[in-house]
């Protein structure tokens, strides 16, 4: 076994501080980090220096401690989230990488975040004990959102509030049914699904599933499976990992 | 057997201030009255008064009653430090930041 895991690199990331959360590209090619220090740096190869990793970037837009970060599905386009109860985005520009949008409106640390399969959308979770769903709009859009420049708008098309009576740590977005799972400090599991009929502009979500006690203290984080449908991993302050099925009940 | 409010007090109240050599109760930092408590619904609250609205060691002293908390009750219990309302400066960030399991550095 002495062998089977060997060191590539290391490099001080976040100085004087700690390093919160990790994001690979869907290309494969870039890593994002974010921590203590309130940036974001985004890591990539030399073309011919395949193991060494070198910083791309360095992100500063944000003003407190970034929690999570997450890559879109398929667009070069960066999400993070943060303590100063924004989220941010940042694409590509020239040789180096700039926020193009701040979304606003939670009302406490937004703690993560999670693509629709589409990647139209983002959801954020809060400390608000809210669920925020983004829509992305670009220019010249039908719907006369207004955008600045070449770059997309962000508006919040979506509110789930009321569900959750404590933070909310961690959402995941199913990219094969669509369904949203929430990990709570309540210690509970809840699924939301989308309404058939739901106006693509304003859309609904119902609650299918809520899961009291899913663990015994805080849930920190949770997981689809990204080939079966429906099944998800959750874990908790407790120490445990739980896996679940999922199945969207008749009639919701 | 139940876990009631004095119970709460009296892990807290001998806990000493970081500037006074005195105890929060005897410099009415906290009082039993400002603790709450739900042993059906395992939330604890606790509301702490600074001794002045621009008391530097505010984070701390919230720090030391959380960190007694956890140290001391069951991992059921969900525990809320917070500063009493109106009695600090900046009672909105020192309350967020009490509040952030990540932070502190618990």
């Amino acid at each position: 076994m002495k062998d089977s895991l060997v060191l590539l690199g290391r490099v001080p990331a976040h100085p004087d501080s700690r390093c919160w959360f990790l994001a690979w590209n869907p290309a494969g090619t870039l890593l994002a980090s974010c921590g203590g220090d309130r940036r974001i740096r985004i890591w990539g190869t030399e073309v011919d220096e395949e193991d060494e990793y070198e910083c791309v970037s360095v992100l500063n837009s944000h003003t407190q401690d970034v929690k999570h970060v997450v890559w879109h599905p398929s667009q070069e386009l960066l999400a993070s989230a943060s303590y100063d109860d924004t989220v941010k985005l940042y694409r590509e520009e020239e040789d180096d990488w700039v926020c193009c949008a701040t979304l606003e409106g939670h009302e406490s640390t937004v703690w993560s975040l999670a693509f629709d399969p589409s990647g139209q959308r983002l959801a954020s979770c809060s400390d608000d004990r809210t669920v925020r769903i983004w829509r992305q709009y670009l220019p010249g859009n039908e719907q006369g959102v207004a955008c600045s420049g070449s770059d997309p708008s962000w508006k919040c098309i979506c509110t789930l509030s009321g569900f959750h009576s404590r933070t909310i740590y961690d959402i995941a977005w199913c990219q094969l049914t669509g369904a949203l799972a929430t990990a709570c400090g309540d210690d509970a599991i809840r699924v939301f699904q989308e309404d058939p009929n739901s106006d693509p502009q304003q859309p609904t979500f119902s609650l299918t599933a809520h899961l009291h006690q899913a663990h015994s203290q805080d849930v920190n984080c949770v997981a689809w499976n990204p080939k079966e449908p429906g099944l998800l991993a959750s874990c908790s302050d407790d120490g445990e990992v739980a896996f679940w099925k999922y199945q969207r009940p008749e009639g919701l | 057997d139940s876990i009631d409010a004095r119970e709460i007090f009296d892990l807290i109240r001998s806990i000493n201030d970081p500037e006074h050599p005195l105890t929060l109760e005897e410099l009415n930092v906290v009082e039993q009255v400002r603790v709450q408590v739900s042993d059906p619904e395992s939330t604890v609250a606790v509301a702490f008064t600074p001794t002045i609205p621009h008391c530097s060691m505010a984070t701390l002293i919230g720090l030391s009653i959380k960190v007694k908390l956890l140290r001391s009750l069951p991992q059921r219990f969900k525990m809320d430090v917070h500063i009493t309302p109106g009695t600090h400066a900046s009672e909105h960030a020192v309350n967020k930041q009490l509040a952030d399991k990540e932070r502190p550095g618990l």
